[in-house]
């Protein structure tokens, strides 16, 4: 299977001016600027093969927005090699552009004065796409998204939600075979959400449409990722398959249990002296258990079922969210032997 | 080409279309600058005599075509541009397999296009019946007026679009837009024709690009430029037209190389 993105060393310096304190500053500025080089991605390498959903996250300024930029084109790296879809994209732009699909969830495409179907309109002529495929692929898409009443509509009438569908018709009408979507989801509700998601996995589905998706939404992930890459200050600190994160980064499970009978502490812990969980009661009426990774729930439980008098159960795992933002706050997706061992016995 | 580059130029008229009772008050505005003008020449040459090689009728006729050029062949490229770098919505139309400053002058063109028809040509119906302005009775006048104004439109966004892809190279080119707008009013001959300025400086300005804007196609329509002379300043404008592409170029190089996206 052939890479549809390729990126080797990737870096992207800025010059940020620097400005001086002060009305001495401030004239010494008019004479002699002085700059700061900043560094927003940093030698990054990855390589993501045709067909994949590849989530890229990290945290605001980790360079996801850059990267993103670099590949599509829109900025030209300090070093490094990439190639997408078979081209380096600042070299040859606007062949290149034509076969990819970019979806900024910040700022709109389409032209604000003139109708949805107007700007797909001008859109088939940008990008040539023959009167029949056009009309097969709008057909198609406005159906898939629920957009036939909005197609008459001035883009800048449109709510959010509409406008973001019609957003990824008008990245999508050239059927492009690598697609880019920066934070798609932001601002969105619920149900447009997950039409979206849904839109994006079936997609890739049929046409084997390559996607690289940067967000804030776990759930996107969730829902489309089989690979995330994770960036923190302009490096790669993860990447690779989202339950491998999970499990890497998951420290285990806690199950809560109401007692309908008064249970002591000491008593469940006798229960369950052969696993290494973990009993915190609040009183006799309720106690929670914590359990590694490692070990089976159910194990627990039949420990605890046959004896106690239960009345209800909650069952509750680290979530991506949580895992996440463990790792951002760290900094580092490589946990040291250590810190494995606090996240066991914790 | 592309077709949709014509695209631009239809949309941005209909547009334009839709916004165009903002026009009519330009029409009344214009009208005034050439009242006053005209006023102010007239009281200024006294009793019918010469100023600056202009009889009294040609400088009424000057001060009238040429803020009717100025209604055809103003736009404000030079602010769109400049606010689609700052607030980064630039990065969209690189995205797009076009390119984006032929886009732009694409779009001054179908503004120009309304302009002109519904500007230019009522807002010179009125200052004819308003004020005494002799149209020029050859036809190779028209021609050549016409011929001219199609240039000094693209001479003028040319300068507005180097103008804004400024704002690529200086945080702010806010100052540098209004100068530059004072400047081509000025030295372009709009509101002092060249002929007035003192001798060394009427020099200077024919070297520079502005006096092809105002200057020359009024010059045509008033009859001080005739015959093959016609030739000669028409060729001025076509090669300044050609000298401005290569600062277009590689403005636009270079700024492909500095640019980052404001806003994240």
């Amino acid at each position: 299977m052939h890479a549809a993105i390729e990126v080797q060393d990737l870096r992207k310096t800025f010059k940020v001016q620097r400005n001086r304190e002060g009305l001495k500053g401030a004239f010494q500025d008019l004479f002699k600027r002085e700059y700061n080089e900043v560094a927003a991605v940093k030698d990054i390498s990855f390589t993501i093969p045709e067909g994949e959903i590849c989530g890229y996250i990290g945290e605001n300024g980790a360079g996801k927005s850059t990267t993103i930029k670099m590949l599509t084109g829109i900025l030209v790296p300090t070093s490094g090699t990439l190639k997408v879809g078979g081209y380096v994209p600042f070299l040859e732009r606007e062949k290149f552009v034509k076969n990819i699909g970019v979806v900024f969830g910040q700022r709109s495409q389409l032209w604000w004065d003139i109708g949805v179907i107007e700007s797909f309109q001008l859109l088939r002529k940008v990008y040539q796409v023959p009167e029949q495929d056009f009309k097969r692929r709008l057909d198609e898409l406005t159906e898939r998204l629920q957009l036939q009443d909005l197609l008459s509509r001035p883009v800048r009438k449109l709510s959010l939600g509409q406008r973001m569908r019609c957003e990824l018709v008008a990245a999508l009408l050239h059927n492009p075979s690598i697609v880019f979507l920066d934070e798609p989801t932001i601002g969105l509700d619920i149900v447009v959400k997950s039409e979206i998601r849904d839109f994006l996995k079936s997609m890739n589905q049929e046409y084997g449409t390559t996607i690289l998706l940067t967000t804030h939404d776990l759930q996107d992930i969730e829902a489309l990722c089989s690979r995330v890459i994770m960036l923190d200050d302009g490096r790669v600190i993860y990447d690779g398959g989202l339950d491998d994160l999970k499990t890497r980064w998951g420290t285990g499970r806690e199950v809560h249990f109401q007692f309908g009978k008064a249970t002591r502490k000491d008593k469940l812990e006798a229960w369950t002296l052969d696993l290494p969980v973990k009993w915190s009661a609040e009183n006799d009426m309720a106690a929670k258990v914590w359990i590694p990774l490692d070990t089976n729930v159910s194990d627990v439980l039949s420990r605890v079922v046959g004896q106690a008098d239960i009345t209800d159960i909650k069952i509750i795992e680290t979530n991506t969210d949580d895992i996440v933002r463990s790792i951002y706050q760290s900094g580092s997706a490589v946990r040291s032997e250590t810190e494995w061992k606090e996240g066991i016995t914790s | 080409m592309n077709s949709a580059y014509l695209d631009f130029v239809r949309i941005r008229f209909l547009t334009m279309l839709a916004y165009r009772v903002n026009y009519y008050l330009g029409i009344f505005i214009y009208i005034l600058n050439i009242g006053v003008y005209y006023f102010t020449w007239k009281a200024i040459s006294g009793s019918g005599g010469e100023l600056g090689g202009f009889t009294s009728a040609q400088m009424t006729t000057y001060v009238a075509v040429t803020w009717m050029a100025r209604a055809f062949y103003f736009n404000n490229l030079d602010r769109e541009i400049s606010s689609d770098i700052r607030d980064g919505s630039i990065a969209i139309q690189f995205i797009r397999p076009y390119s984006y400053i032929l886009v732009k002058m694409m779009q001054g063109f179908g503004e120009g296009i309304f302009r002109f028809l519904l500007f230019m040509i009522p807002g010179m119906a009125i200052a004819i019946l308003l004020f005494p302005v002799q149209l020029p009775t050859a036809w190779s006048a028209w021609l050549g007026f016409l011929t001219m104004l199609l240039f000094s439109f693209l001479i003028n966004s040319q300068i507005n679009v180097i103008t804004g892809l400024m704002a690529f190279f200086v945080e702010n080119n806010e100052g540098m837009m209004r100068m530059k707008r004072v400047v081509v009013d000025l030295c372009s001959g709009l509101i002092v024709p060249i002929t007035l300025f003192p001798g060394w400086l009427a020099h200077v300005l024919e070297w520079l690009p502005f006096q092809a804007i105002t200057y020359l196609p009024g010059a045509v329509f008033t009859g001080r430029i005739t015959g093959s002379s016609v030739w000669q300043v028409l060729g001025i404008q076509v090669t300044w037209f050609l000298v401005l592409l290569l600062p277009m170029i590689v403005l636009n190089r270079l700024a492909r190389q500095r640019l980052f996206v404001q806003g994240g």
